[in-house]
């Protein structure tokens, strides 16, 4: 089992959730979140009072996913999420130990 | 040339042309020159003639007029200012305009109406008033306040009222200025002082006069052998042109801020933690609900229902409109982009700037008056403030000190009948004249008011320096660092404005 966190752009959310339900992932957690990286952040300006933000908001998607399933999701995460600009994200993947059912107690793949 | 007593503008009221009209039937008949009918006015009247020259339009209007500068303050000031604070010091700010609003009101009645609209008694009736009327004693359903108009009047509780929203109001407009770091309680002790010995002196010496049927007998001429009255505020008495008060309130509580924010200090982190506004969305709401409230300051300040009143309300339709316009464009210019914020800001500015002249300009000059005031103030915010490093947090002294001086001066030039303005009265004779096209000197009426803002300025600043020194040394005016940084909200209210 592998564990993806994609980091992407919160417009891009609603588009990769239906190409990986179209793949047939079964559940994923998604978060509002915020980081930097090479993208440049933003300037605000109140009255003339300049705030330069680095921290850009982006969603953060957290996915368990069966080894033979994972190669595709990450292809379909880069392609659809993919703008070609800075900013785009990034796409991580985990070993996974163990995933366990709140509700019957299943664990491994069937859990997922 | 003899200087006259100027006095506020204001045609000549209802009641005078609806008594015109009635005589001018019987004047057809006897076929009496037209002028007998101006003999008709009542010099001096008693409590039992003023009762028949009280009009129930200008009553209403007065009386409307006082709830919507109430709504200024609460929730307007109130939401203005509180979007523009962080958000763990939201509810510090609503607070201390809702408190303000509260304490000013009881403090008016007990001693400042007293203070600020009587002379008997006063040592100085030239400076403050006396204690004959303190706890409103003597003020009555039956009694009666002087409008501009020869033989009009107001029952003397709606004027009362009317004033007290401006009480209201002032002190109010200080706390921006060192919003995000202060105490509440010597807060509130400061307001109730700062409007005891700035507030109620200034509205004396720019607004008390012994009104238009009154004033003729209180004229005496002085050595240089000008007509001076004796019974009316300094500045009134100089001429000064107020129309609803760009000196009392907005240059009045500006320098105050400007003091305060310099004695009490700079915010904990200023210039190096970023402090954006938490709500521009409530700033919007806020600006807005001034700008309508506003016309109950500026319009009602005409104190009647006429022509005039009409006058105020364009002029302060326009002002506002232009000077949002011009800090949407100097914003566009220097950074590219007009920002939410620069438009409501601007907006306040022309606000602040038509007040001393919505009277007395034209719609095109107080449009060019708007256009002028938000370039000045711009500069203020976002250079001066910057250069000189004080930490006026909301700009109290940048948009309402020096746009009520630009709206102080601008109003000598607006004023003129020559550029389409209203001129002022003279009073200093029976029944009041207008002045004319010639006799209106702009040259000496902007060095009155140059005096005006300058007496302002000294007084208010030397007056809130004092208080603020007072106060600072003795049970301070700061909460301790880690209550600012845990937010004014928690550490002095003991509640959160937002609980997600």
């Amino acid at each position: 089992m592998k564990f993806i966190i994609a980091i992407i752009k919160p417009f891009k959310l609603d588009e990769v959730r239906e190409a990986l339900g179209a793949l047939g992932v079964a559940g994923m957690t998604v978060s509002e979140v915020k980081g930097f990286g090479r993208q440049k952040g933003q300037t605000e300006i109140y009255r003339g009072a300049e705030y330069s933000t680095n921290m850009l908001p982006k969603v953060k998607i957290e996915i368990a996913a069966s080894d033979a399933l994972t190669p595709q999701i990450v292809e379909t995460i880069q392609q659809i999420a993919s703008t070609e600009a800075i900013g785009d994200g990034k796409i991580f993947v985990l070993e996974l130990g163990s995933a366990t059912r709140i509700r019957t107690g299943e664990t491994g793949d069937t859990a997922l | 040339m003899i200087r006259k007593v100027l006095c506020g503008a204001a045609g000549l009221g209802t009641s005078l042309f609806a008594a015109s009209a009635a005589f001018a039937q019987e004047v057809a008949a006897a076929t009496t020159p037209a002028p007998e009918a101006v003999t008709t006015l009542i010099k001096a009247p008693s409590v039992e003639q003023m009762a028949t020259m009280v009009n129930k339009g200008d009553t209403s209007w007065m009386l409307v007029s006082s709830a919507l500068v109430l709504m200024m303050s609460v929730p307007a000031l109130a939401l203005f200012y509180g979007g523009l604070v962080r958000t763990k010091n939201m509810l510090s700010v609503l607070m201390q305009v809702f408190m303000i609003v509260a304490v000013a009101s009881l403090v008016w009645v007990c001693w400042g109406y007293t203070m600020a609209f009587t002379s008997a008694g006063s040592a100085f009736p030239s400076i403050v008033g006396g204690f004959s009327k303190l706890g409103l004693m003597g003020v009555t359903g039956g009694t009666y306040a002087a409008t501009f108009s020869n033989n009009v009047y107001l029952p003397e509780y709606a004027f009362v009222i009317f004033q007290m929203t401006f009480a209201c109001i002032t002190p109010a407009l200080i706390v921006g200025a060192f919003a995000e770091r202060i105490k509440f309680t010597p807060l509130m002790i400061f307001v109730v002082a700062w409007l005891t010995v700035v507030y109620f002196p200034i509205a004396h010496m720019v607004w008390y006069w012994a009104g238009p049927d009154f004033l003729i007998d209180t004229v005496v001429k002085d050595a240089a052998g000008n007509l001076v009255s004796q019974d009316a505020g300094y500045l009134w008495g100089k001429g000064a042109l107020d129309f609803a008060g760009g000196t009392v309130v907005h240059i009045n509580a500006g320098i105050a801020g400007l003091v305060g924010c310099l004695m009490i200090g700079k915010r904990v982190g200023f210039g190096k933690e970023a402090t954006p506004p938490h709500s521009l969305t409530m700033t919007m709401i806020g600006a807005s609900l001034l700008w309508v409230g506003w016309f109950g300051f500026n319009a009602g300040s005409n104190l009647e229902a006429n022509g005039v009143t009409a006058v105020a309300f364009i002029n302060t339709f326009v002002a506002t409109a232009a000077a949002a316009i011009s800090w949407a464009i100097v914003e566009q210019i220097h950074h590219g982009k007009p920002s939410m914020l620069g438009g409501a800001t601007g907006a306040v500015a022309g606000l602040v700037a038509i007040t001393p002249a919505s009277g007395f300009a034209a719609p095109l000059t107080s449009i060019v008056l708007g256009l002028l005031v938000s370039p000045v103030c711009y500069l203020f915010v976002s250079k001066v403030k910057n250069a000189l490093k004080y930490d006026d947090t909301l700009d109290v002294f940048g948009v309402h000190c020096i746009g009520g001086i630009v709206g102080a001066l601008g109003t000598a030039i607006v004023a003129a009948p020559s550029l389409g303005g209203q001129g002022y009265f003279d009073y200093t004779v029976f029944p009041a004249v207008a002045v004319t096209p010639e006799g209106y000197d702009m040259v000496h009426q902007l060095w009155v008011q140059l005096q005006a803002v300058v007496l302002t300025l000294a007084w208010s600043g030397i007056g809130s320096a004092i208080l603020f020194g007072g106060l600072k040394y003795t049970i301070g005016l700061r909460p301790t660092e880690e209550a600012e940084r845990e937010g004014l909200d928690l550490s002095e209210h003991g509640e959160r404005a937002y609980n997600y």
